[in-house]
């Protein structure tokens, strides 16, 4: 070795290479350091700058009569009558008339360039007000997804027709529009409120939210109380022996089994061997709830081992039992510590996809789910529905998707902070 | 029917609480009690609904085995001669026609009845369920009222019952851990009947079609999962790579170099890394990492695959950093003071104290974290799932698409799943290799942490 002797100080040289050698490590470390903080901050920044764009939605204005006598209802017609009546028809005719320098074989582009969900949107005004019936509004209509993406630049322009999410055509129909100040932009509220669906301009989280609202309730509800209970028995009731020791071994490997392997154990004994209903909030929150229970009991059991043995005695010392001292002074003390630990594990049960995969939580669920027997999606399955699918007005879906997870995680986690800085004591 | 049965069990263990508490405070107005009011509540109430619940978990799983067996002797003119798989299909025909849903049902007159017969078998087992229970809740709430006295120690029952859920709660791991081996097991062995295990770990060829037509046995698909073994520690080796390196210089930098305040800001930032749903990197990767590293290797003349191994291991990399650096953190700190203030004493700088003295005594734990690590990228599914191949490539080329055993589970569940089709339960397979792999490197990786801490303690 060169360097065996560091006494040899006197060498200036020497000493230059070893400080030099010393400026090098740590720029190692700060360099290590920062690559890490770039990358959190890459991929924030690619979520938000690709998400942010789908809480807006594009709408063209267009003047509607509602032809009481071309839909076949009057004012007094029930609502069933309503419902069968031809509001596509209607759309499409007011629309013809109003760009009657279109040629007829055109007709189809000029429609493409509005959301499905225009003729729905009209029903739904006549359903809740018979009196719009005979008049002529001036309504802002939903454009289609590809209008949308070119709208934004999220689809290339300059390029040949065909690759074009827009034709020629349609092209010079928005640039006119647009001049003409028909073109506007609105908080897309279906974001919010809608199920998934086979259009991105319709396609919502609402159904996942529910889903995922469900899922952590049902998780909730069973880990809690179980997770609670086991870190009461293994921290004051359990003996030293050999069956204390394997379950305190089994806790912490369960911690470290792959997610996956908890969906496989699912499939097979929840859904195949018990028959519970597949796809369901309820199998979903049975699984995550074996996969938040380590957490659990690891944070229930701390706190539980930070309070002072002087209560347990005082308690006892006054005739308490001890399932009085723990239930009445222990638990309620180290309930803080606990709350936070449950908070901290529902934000990751929040996040989990792969388990979700395996017990069929992936379908195509267009109705709000209204409780944990109904078939539902997660929030994160459901982004992972829309990365997979091929359509280009997903991707943006999918960004704002990672957000509102991403949001609901920050928030958890905060109120688990803000819980712990107000009640944590120390001793 | 069910959540009749739900309000009205619940209303009469609440009136058992209340009808117990209200009777233990009358005796108590005239004599002294063994326990206070309050336990003899709770021991009416436990009374009543730990049996009630048990009867209705039993009705539940013995309901449609006992229904079944009724429609299947009706039928079984028609069941007798014809395969299994066909009686199946036959009973779930009953069975759907049962629940009201038609469209594909059949026109045959006899299944058509045995489906009204199953619905109102069902309709009379549903009310007779909701009746007898009911009526054994209200009785036994009664029976245990009537056993409150003075001298009845209600305290101890409840609390005996109370230990025995507190002690059943923390077996909780144990079966869990038992249901993944056992069930894991268990299908496996299916698969094994149709593929040989030789095959399966030695074989270089993994195609898990599905039979298209029905004489397709399992020989059309070939499980040789080596190509997909050898995928998932590429990947996981590249994670590694990126991994490695990264975090264990961020944790030195944190545990001796920078300042308290950097460490305190800083540290969180990065561990946000670790609070991501992996689902995120997975869309991250797909989006964003395989395309830039698609142009980079092709503006140097290098073919890449647009799934390529590469994009997937550097962004699960990213993923584990914060395991690397927390871990290798805390076993760095561990460290005692002081081997560094004699290495520092003997003139070293910081940087040869940390090469030659820190480094060599924490070996033993930053070789535990980094096996942790391996282990979390290993059993990683969502970002493999959505940014690595689907087909089993035998390659060492990270420019190229591989698969990974948990994409192979993905695929093979995701879909109609057949539990006799060997396409479906090599996924459990897969899952067993898997699990085992995991818990060693788990186990190894805390035994060699124990030790080490111990060594310094």
């Amino acid at each position: 070795m060169s360097e065996s002797n560091p006494m040899a100080g006197s060498n200036s040289s020497f000493l230059k290479g070893r400080y030099s050698a010393e400026k090098r490590f740590k720029l190692y470390g700060v360099f290590a350091v920062s690559l890490a903080l770039g990358a959190v901050i890459f991929l924030l920044f690619t979520i938000f700058s690709t998400g942010y764009s789908a809480f807006w939605r594009t709408e063209f204005q267009v003047e509607i009569q509602f032809n009481g006598d071309y839909l076949g209802i009057t004012q007094e017609s029930s609502d069933q009558e309503v419902r069968e009546a031809n509001f596509l028809g209607l759309f499409r005719k007011n629309l013809a008339e109003q760009n009657n320098d279109v040629p007829r074989r055109e007709l189809r582009k000029l429609f493409a360039m509005f959301s499905e969900s225009a003729a729905d949107d009209l029903r739904e005004m006549v359903i809740t007000n018979r009196s719009i019936l005979g008049t002529t509004q001036k309504l802002k209509v939903l454009a289609s997804s590809s209008v949308d993406m070119i709208v934004k630049g999220q689809a290339p322009r300059e390029i040949e027709e065909k690759r074009r999410v827009l034709n020629d055509f349609q092209l010079g129909l928005l640039d006119r529009w647009t001049a003409e100040g028909r073109r506007s932009s609105s908080f897309n509220h279906r974001f919010f409120t809608n199920g998934d669906s086979r259009s991105p301009e319709l396609a919502g989280l609402g159904g996942a939210i529910a889903g995922s609202f469900w899922t952590l309730m049902v998780c909730l509800i069973l880990s809690f109380p179980m997770g609670v209970a086991a870190a009461i028995y293994l921290e004051e009731y359990a003996p030293k022996n050999r069956l204390t020791e394997i379950i305190e071994v089994n806790i912490n490997n369960l911690a470290a089994v792959p997610s996956i392997i908890f969906g496989l154990l699912g499939l097979a004994v929840i859904l195949n061997f018990f028959g519970l209903p597949r796809s369901t909030p309820l199998v979903g929150g049975i699984v995550l709830s074996l996969m938040t229970l380590p957490t659990i009991i690891i944070a229930c059991r701390a706190s539980l081992k930070a309070v002072p043995p002087s209560i347990r005695e005082g308690a006892l010392a006054m005739g308490a039992s001890k399932m009085q001292t723990i239930l009445h002074h222990v638990l309620p003390l180290a309930m803080p510590g606990t709350l936070t630990g449950t908070i901290i594990g529902l934000a990751q049960a929040l996040g989990e996809t792969a388990p979700l995969l395996m017990i069929g939580m992936f379908a195509f669920v267009v109705d709000i789910p209204a409780g944990p027997l109904e078939s539902a999606t997660a929030l994160p399955v459901q982004v992972y529905l829309w990365a997979e699918s091929s359509e280009r007005g997903y991707v943006e879906l999918t960004a704002a998707g990672i957000m509102m997870i991403l949001i609901f995680m920050a928030l958890m986690n905060s109120f688990a902070i803000i819980l712990r800085k107000k009640f944590e004591r120390r001793w | 029917m069910v959540a009749y049965l739900i309000a009205g069990l619940v209303l009469i263990i609440l009136s058992g609480f209340y009808l117990g508490q209200t009777r233990a405070q009358k005796l108590q107005a005239s004599q002294r009690l063994h326990s206070l009011p309050v336990y003899h509540g709770y021991h009416v109430a436990l009374w009543c609904a730990i049996p009630s619940v048990i009867i209705i978990l039993l009705w539940f799983t013995l309901e449609p085995i006992v229904i079944q067996s009724a429609i299947k002797s009706d039928l079984s003119g028609k069941l007798a001669g014809v395969s299994e798989t066909e009686a199946m299909m036959l009973m779930t025909e009953v069975k759907n026609i049962s629940q009201g849903i038609t469209g594909l049902s059949t026109e045959d007159p006899q299944i058509i009845k045995a489906g009204e017969a199953m619905a109102s078998l069902n309709d009379a087992s549903r009310t007779s369920m909701l009746v007898i229970i009911l009526a054994i809740a209200i009785g036994i709430t009664l029976y245990a009222r009537s056993m409150i006295s003075p001298e009845f120690g209600a305290r101890y029952s409840v609390e005996y019952i109370f230990n025995g859920f507190l002690f059943f709660s923390s077996t909780i791991a144990i079966l869990t851990t038992i249901g993944i081996v056992l069930s894991l097991f268990y299908e496996s062995l299916l698969f094994f009947e149709q593929v040989p295990v030789t095959d399966f770990l030695f074989g270089l060829k993994w195609y898990p079609q599905i039979a298209i037509r029905a004489d397709q046995g399992a020989s059309s698909g070939a499980f040789g999962a080596v190509p997909v073994f050898a995928g998932t520690f590429l990947i996981a080796f590249i994670a590694m790579v990126i991994a490695g390196p990264i975090g264990l210089f961020s944790a030195i930098y944190f545990s001796e170099y920078s300042s308290h305040h950097t460490r305190t800001i800083v540290k969180p930032i990065l561990e946000i890394l670790a609070g991501i749903p992996t689902v995120v990197y997975g869309f991250f990767a797909a989006l964003t990492v395989a395309p830039l590293i698609r142009d980079f290797g092709m503006s140097l003349g290098f073919t890449v695959e647009a799934r390529s191994a590469l994009a997937a291991g550097v962004v699960m990399g990213i993923m584990i950093i914060p395991f690397v650096s927390s871990l290798s953190d805390d076993v760095i700190n561990s460290v005692p003071q002081s081997l560094r203030d004699g290495s520092l004493a003997i003139g070293a700088t910081q940087s040869e104290t940390i090469k030659r003295v820190i480094i060599p005594a924490a070996l033993p734990g930053i070789v535990g974290a980094f096996l942790l690590a391996l282990s979390r990228a290993v059993g990683e599914t969502m970002i493999v799932a959505m940014a690595a191949g689907l087909n089993a490539n035998l390659t060492a080329n990270p420019l190229e698409n591989v698969t990974t055993v948990t994409v192979q589970i993905v695929v093979a569940l995701i879909g109609d799943q057949e539990f006799d089709d060997p396409k479906t339960l090599s996924a459990f397979a897969l899952g067993l290799v898997l699990f085992f792999v995991t818990l060693i490197l788990n186990v190894i990786a805390l035994s060699i942490v124990k030790r080490y801490r111990e060594k310094y303690e």
